[in-house]
């Protein structure tokens, strides 16, 4: 399953952060998402599904 | 379905009978009409939304505008909007393509690691007041002594605004938010705070610093050609406002529903990690701005089989989403080990609260730090007999006598 970020829709809420950051950063500048794994295994992939389940903007989705 | 369908007392926005729980017909419009109309303060009436899936679908479309400025917004305060000559939309208020940017400009500010930057000075303030409420008398009154300095000094020290001031902007915003507030009233309010920061950013213009949120705007906007004065004053208006009332109330609200709930109180005790779930859960049951979400159709929009016309008025009722049995297994407990993290406590979409990761750090040193520090706290007065807002737009309590 690979993650895909749509930095166009983002509102920067930080939630995929809060979920996990070893998956997600926010972009200094404009709070923006920034994917830091793009293939989560084992239980980062259950805290993916978490982001995306979480994101107030469908930023994030899974796919594959 | 696509009838009206008449309820108590005919006129949105309805109060809670019981300060814990939604106003009853929340239920019955979730389950016999989710999609219902009603009959709003000024007469005109909007379509109520109680399911949590399609609050959260009317909150990411952007054929439902947030511009509360448009004459046919819903209004739930009577006497009008408030406005002054020449003033600019909030943030709240802005649509695509002007929201995205303007968000974009302040959202650097509010990122997860600045949040978490504050921390320690967050940690400071909540013991300094927590000190000073233990070496005053009991019964000590909870809102005055810790919920609203907190999240007060912590937005003012954030935005740069004078604490000297905070008495001033908290009898203004009371005034703002009170649906018993006549609307001269709200209006003189809204004016003497719009003034206030209008002349403190015109100080702030000509020593502009790095050291807080208005200095770096005013920085960041003049490096880059957007510095707009009016711009940034509706900034700050709404930053301050949100930074004082919500949290503070929360932190009230949260500390009767664990003092009532000691089974669960004794969970968060007995495991400071459960912190984060606990307040999680205490933005779900309560969410104090339950209505502050409305919008106001620009198409036509289908949604579970209704269609809600363009210029029609919408309430995205997210406490009735947050006791939605289809999101959250009995809704009206309170579980602090529920996974609440989907609620819509902060809305959802592209106006998902700005500054929800400072109210979550906020709330969770509190609950932590108050719960650690003074583990004989106890009401002081029977929940009967507290006098909870069931008149302003932020639910809340306004006092509450704690001892310990």
């Amino acid at each position: 399953m690979k993650i895909t970020a749509d930095v166009g829709r983002c509102v920067g809420a930080g939630q995929c952060v809060l979920t996990e950051p070893a998956l997600f950063d926010q972009s200094e500048d404009d709070g923006t998402v920034i994917v830091l794994v793009d293939e989560p295994e084992g239980v980062l992939l259950d805290h993916a599904r978490e982001a995306v389940r979480v994101c107030p903007s469908q930023a994030i989705s899974l796919s594959g | 379905m696509t009838e009206a369908v008449r309820i108590r007392p005919e006129q949105f926005p309805l109060t809670r009978e019981c300060p814990f729980s939604p106003p009853e017909e929340y239920r019955g419009l979730r389950d016999e009409a989710p999609i219902a109309k009603v009959r709003l303060v000024d007469d005109k009436w909007a379509w109520a939304i109680t399911r949590h899936e399609d609050v959260r679908a009317v909150l990411s479309d952007p054929r439902f505008s947030a511009d509360r400025t448009h004459p046919d917004f819903p209004m739930l305060t009577r006497g009008g909007r408030l406005r002054q000559e020449g003033d600019e939309k909030p943030l709240i208020s802005m649509d695509a393509p002007e929201h995205g940017p303007a968000r974009r400009a302040v959202l650097g500010e509010f990122t997860v690691r600045r949040m978490e930057a504050l921390r320690p000075r967050i940690q400071e303030i909540v013991d300094e007041r927590i000190d000073a409420m233990l070496a005053g008398p009991r019964p000590a009154d909870l809102v005055r002594e810790l919920s609203l300095p907190v999240p007060s000094l912590v937005i003012c020290e954030l935005l740069g605004v004078p604490y000297t001031d905070h008495e001033f902007f908290q009898a203004h915003t009371t005034t703002m938010i009170s649906r018993m507030s006549s609307a001269e009233d709200r209006q003189k309010a809204f004016e003497a705070v719009q003034s206030y920061l209008r002349d403190l950013i015109v100080v702030k213009e000509g020593d502009a610093g790095e050291e807080d949120l208005l200095g770096r705007q005013i920085l960041k906007g003049r490096e880059d050609g957007t510095y707009r004065r009016e711009a940034l004053v509706a900034m700050a208006f709404l930053l301050l406002l949100a930074g004082h009332e919500t949290t503070a109330n929360m932190i009230s609200l949260g500390t009767i529903a664990l003092l009532e709930n000691p089974d669960q109180l004794a969970l968060v005790k007995a495991d400071p990690s459960k912190t984060l779930s606990a307040v999680e859960e205490l933005l779900r049951y309560f969410t104090i701005v339950d209505a502050a979400t409305a919008r106001r159709a620009t198409e036509d929009v289908e949604l579970g089989g209704v269609t809600i016309r363009a210029g029609e008025g919408v309430l995205a009722l997210g406490f009735a989403a947050n006791r939605d049995p289809e999101a959250f297994e009995n809704p009206d407990d309170l579980d602090v080990e529920r996974g609440a993290r989907h609620h819509v406590a902060f809305g959802f979409g592209a106006h998902q609260c700005l500054g929800q990761n400072l109210a979550r750090m906020e709330l969770q040193i509190v609950v932590d730090t108050l719960f650690r520090r003074v583990p004989e706290l106890a009401l002081a007065q029977p929940v009967e007999e507290l006098l909870f807002k069931d008149e302003a737009a932020i639910y809340g309590v306004h006092s509450l006598p704690v001892t310990w």
